[in-house]
């Protein structure tokens, strides 16, 4: 069909949506930015005596609740980080569970304060009313294949069909990675999460694209044996998972970010849950300033002094986060990789707490 | 009807009230709307959310499983949407024909005398009818995508035809040859088959004796055929789908979540379009079918030249509600991965976050069709109404 035939039809749809004309307009508006943040979620949040975050419908390692409906994880606990930050307790936090669809429009709407949903950060999300603080995982995006399919690599995979969320960041590097390699892969596409695991496990299709930890989770506790599964990269672009807050309110936007670094701060500094009253008395200054024995930084905040002090001693350090979630103490057993600190070799790097 | 005259004068009085009641209802609808529209617009703006539709002309990127119309990952949004529609239609034109078909089958088997066909539909009424149709639509794609076997173990029916969990596969026709010599005689042979008939009815008017046109037709269209294929040496193939290494290649596929909708919706509807179509039945009265037979006409002539007729004023207002529930009950594709106009929207909503302007092309464009389609229906109704002078 030529340029202009679907030009045509665009416009004849167009014309369809007419009576929406009037409330258009293609201006863009600026948002808030610039005024003096007047810290009216965290005046909201204190009122009601809780966070309210976003979590996924069940993705095992990052946010799901167990068996006795706590909710567990490595997004879950970036959000009780907060909560230890705000309240000095990491359980006045709610989780409320949302589709990949409706995430965004949730934060947007002021629905959830913090979005700790495995979500991907990406310049349109970006621009379009919320804000990314820093990555708390660095993922890729991957294929999971049964092993017996005897496919090594994405170059593989030419006729196969692919089960795919709708409305994922995979879903577009699913189109990309067809066309980069001509593979003519064949899409099944799905609105919820569930569906789209059980049409892959159910043999609708031969892969399952998304994110690589959630292919870990996922065969971690859905395949009848995981080891029949294997996972090879879609591409070789690093995707970075990121909590997001909406635009408008900057002092929230720091609370979130330094609340997730004072847990990468502690694992730089060495210290863990087991040993934070310990290092209360450590003589070094950077320690110090970052328990809140010396004050200044939480009133910089809008926080208590011992906020860092109270997110450590009730989660840890990130390192401990990891392991407990995801890596090597949790079912899911992924690498740390990308995800140690920079002084490890990792992508994670620590911003200063003075 | 008749009503005393204090009464009326009380109506009178009280319809002043109702009328300052109407304005003031009215009125407090405006300003709400106007209130919501003011905080949408002010809180889109202190939250930053870009709002027009732009994104439109933007590559949409995301893959769709399957359409009508031609689509690609590099193409827009805006003919993503169009692409969306495309399936809408598709899949709602398919379900009114099938639905309207089964449902005069239906319809008239419960009518029926005969025990077995009056009970089976009835069963078969109430059971789909009172079942809500995301369930119907879950079942149907677990049939299909689950009950069937996978591709190394396909089931066979019929050679070149394959049903697996992947879908069901059937040979493509492909026409080798010069085609418009063809179209040529195809057109000539059914214009003659179409003077034979009207041949036929003219001699059936005259004489009373009905000959057997459509057996003359048939006839027609395969000498039609044989001498199309001698004259210009166009010939039919099939091309047969193949297993792959992941799946079958080639042919004609119906995917499983293309046939639970189609299926689904379709079982779904004529239960209602056979409830309709009973109940217009049943309306035309008795006498007609009792002077019809009186006049010699056969029970199937009866009903297609009395009852139907009559039945179809009754049928259509129904019926046009009923046609446009199945063009909103396709939005439920969604639940089995179907593509159309709702699945698409979602979609883009999620990609681009204006969700505003994606939920607001989607009310406009049902709303739109529906609205359209009423109209055209109520046309048909006007023409088929009773004529008094």
């Amino acid at each position: 069909m030529s340029r202009r035939t679907r030009k045509l039809l665009i416009g004849a749809f167009l014309a369809l949506a007419a009576p929406l004309a009037g409330c258009g307009g293609s201006e863009t508006t600026g948002g808030a930015q610039g005024e003096a943040s007047d810290g009216k979620t965290l005046a909201a949040i204190k009122a009601r005596g809780y966070i309210r975050c976003g979590a996924s419908q069940g993705t095992v390692g990052f946010g799901a609740p167990d068996d006795k409906g706590y909710w567990r994880g490595l997004d879950v606990e970036t959000c009780r980080a907060i909560a230890a930050a705000v309240f000095g307790d990491k359980n006045k936090a709610r989780f409320i569970p949302l589709t990949g669809q409706q995430r965004l429009t949730a934060l947007q709407t002021g629905e959830i304060d913090v979005l700790p949903r495995t979500t991907t950060w990406t310049l349109l999300r970006d621009a379009n009313g919320v804000n990314f603080t820093y990555p708390n995982f660095y993922d890729y995006t991957g294929f999971m294949l049964r092993k017996d399919k005897g496919v090594r690599r994405v170059q593989d995979m030419t006729g196969a069909s692919v089960c795919i969320q709708t409305g994922s960041m995979p879903e577009v590097t699913f189109a990309d990675v067809s066309r980069k390699y001509d593979l003519k892969l064949r899409p099944v596409v799905f609105d919820s999460v569930p569906a789209t695991r059980q049409a892959f496990f159910g043999g609708r299709c031969d892969a399952l694209i998304t994110d690589a930890s959630a292919l870990a989770s996922i065969r971690a506790t859905q395949a009848q044996n995981p080891e029949d599964y294997v996972i090879i990269p879609a591409n070789d672009e690093v995707t970075a998972l990121a909590p997001s807050v909406r635009h408008g309110d900057d002092q929230w936007f720091d609370i979130v970010k330094f609340a997730f670094h004072a847990m990468l701060m502690a694992e730089q500094l060495g210290i863990n849950q087991a040993n934070v009253d310990e290092m209360r008395q450590s003589r070094d200054p950077i320690v110090q300033r970052f328990l809140g024995v010396e004050p200044g930084n939480g009133k910089a905040l809008g926080l208590s002094e011992d906020f860092a002090y109270n997110i450590v001693k009730q989660l840890g350090n990130y390192g401990e986060m990891y392991d407990r979630n995801v890596g090597k103490d949790s079912p899911l057993k992924i690498e740390r990789g990308m995800n140690r600190l920079q002084r490890d070799g990792g992508l994670m790097v620590p911003i200063g707490f003075y | 009807m008749a009503r005393p005259s204090p009464a009326r004068e009380s109506t009178a009085s009280a319809s002043t009230g109702w009328r300052i009641a109407q304005v003031a209802i009215v009125l407090s609808l405006v300003g709400l709307f106007a209130w919501l529209a003011s905080n949408t617009a002010q809180n889109l703006h202190s939250r930053g959310i870009m709002v027009g539709f732009d994104f439109l002309w933007r590559g949409a990127r995301f893959p769709i499983a399957e359409s009508l119309l031609p689509y690609d990952p590099t193409d827009s949004f805006g003919w993503a949407f169009v692409v969306g529609l495309g399936n809408t239609l598709y899949i709602t034109l398919l379900v009114i024909v099938l639905s309207t078909a089964l449902g005069v089958v239906v319809g008239v088997a419960r009518r029926s005398s005969h025990p077995f066909a009056s009970g089976l539909s009835a069963v078969f009424v109430d059971t789909c009818r009172n079942m809500p149709i995301v369930v119907q639509l879950l079942f149907w794609y677990a049939v299909v995508a689950f009950g069937l076997p996978d591709t190394d173990h396909a089931s066979h029916p019929l050679p070149g035809v394959w049903f697996t969990d992947r879908g069901l596969y059937f040979p493509r026709l492909h026409l080798d040859g010069p085609l418009l010599p063809g179209v040529f005689v195809l057109v000539v042979g059914l214009g003659w088959a179409w003077t034979v008939r009207r041949r036929d009815q003219r001699r059936r008017t005259e004489t009373g004796r009905s000959p057997h046109a459509g057996r003359k037709i048939v006839a027609g269209t395969l000498v039609a055929a044989v001498l199309v294929a001698a004259t210009t040496g166009l010939r039919p193939s099939l091309e047969y789908a193949t297993l792959g290494r992941f799946n079958y290649m080639g042919g004609v596929t119906l995917t499983p979540e293309f046939v639970a909708i189609l299926v689904g919706l379709t079982v779904y509807s004529t239960a209602f379009a056979a409830e309709i179509i009973r109940g217009g039945l049943d309306a035309v009265p008795r006498g007609q079918w009792e002077a019809a037979r009186a006049i010699g006409l056969s029970e199937h002539q009866t009903l297609r030249l009395i009852v139907l007729p009559q039945a179809m004023r009754l049928i259509i207002p129904p019926m046009t509600s009923q046609y446009i529930n199945i063009m909103k009950n396709s939005t439920l594709a969604l639940v089995v991965g179907y593509p159309e106009l709702n699945f698409i929207t979602a979609t883009t909503i999620n990609q681009t976050g204006q969700a505003l302007e994606g939920v607001g092309i989607l009310m406009a464009i049902f709303l739109a069709i529906s609205l359209g389609a009423s109209w055209l229906m109520n046309l048909y109704n006007q023409k088929l109404g009773l004529v008094t002078r």
